[in-house]
């Protein structure tokens, strides 16, 4: 819609006309904030931990578990350099007691979602899967920390 | 002819020319969540009278929901 947007406001004299392509999909989905009526705290974004436990590929799997657990954790993600998620590893990896590096113990690939999901649609994927939490991503794949599933749930039951 | 951009050039003509910000999409849409600053002109209603709050002599970046 926004191309032909463009063209018209070409077509009426003006010439410096710009068309963000990607959209209010794409700005909400970076975390970015959006004003309106709707409430901020339907957004998984609002509910978004930013301290999760992360590990590189190619760490001793012992040191990370010891790691997550002294934080208290039950779930780290596997992330390069620029963030970017790679793996997961689970309450199951987490368990492991055999010297190995983190890329063999972890699940390579994990669903990502994005600050700007409904908060609903984010605690079925949960439920689907059953899983605790999920990671949040940009669209880039860079971590921008987890949304756990009990707040989730709470904080929909609370709006 | 219009330039597509992307959020960080969007973010930067905001900042360093004062362009001006439009969604396109209809008034409900544009009423539940926009960015900040932008203001309401729907696709349907663009027309000579609708822009005449536009500046002409600074940029406009128009944007819907996304490149669907």
């Amino acid at each position: 819609m926004s191309p032909r947007a463009a063209w018209r406001l070409e077509s009426l004299g003006f010439t410096r006309v710009h068309d963000y392509v990607a959209g209010k999909a794409d700005w909400g989905s970076f975390g970015l904030q959006l004003e309106g009526q709707r409430h901020s705290g339907t957004r998984v974004g609002a509910y978004l931990h930013a301290d999760v436990p992360t590990c590189a590929l190619e760490e001793p799997l012992p040191a990370v578990c010891e790691r997550v657990r002294a934080a208290g954790e039950d779930t780290c993600f596997v992330v390069n350099e620029q963030r970017i998620v790679l793996g997961r590893l689970g309450r199951t990896a987490l368990a492991r007691d055999d010297d190995v590096t983190v890329e063999v113990a972890m699940t390579a690939g994990p669903s990502t979602v994005r600050p700007s999901l409904d908060l609903a649609a984010a605690i079925e994927r949960m439920r689907k899967q059953k899983l605790s939490n999920l990671p949040v991503t940009r669209p880039d794949g860079v971590l921008l920390g987890l949304v756990r599933r009990d707040d989730a749930e709470q904080a929909l039951n609370e709006i | 002819m219009p330039i597509p951009i992307d959020r960080d050039e969007l973010q930067r003509l905001i900042r360093d020319e004062q362009a001006q910000l439009v969604e396109v999409l209809p008034p409900d849409e544009y009423d539940d969540e926009h960015l900040p600053g932008a203001i309401n002109i729907p696709l349907k209603a663009l027309d000579r009278e609708t822009t005449r709050r536009l500046d002409r002599n600074r940029p406009v970046i128009v944007y819907c929901y996304d490149s669907q």
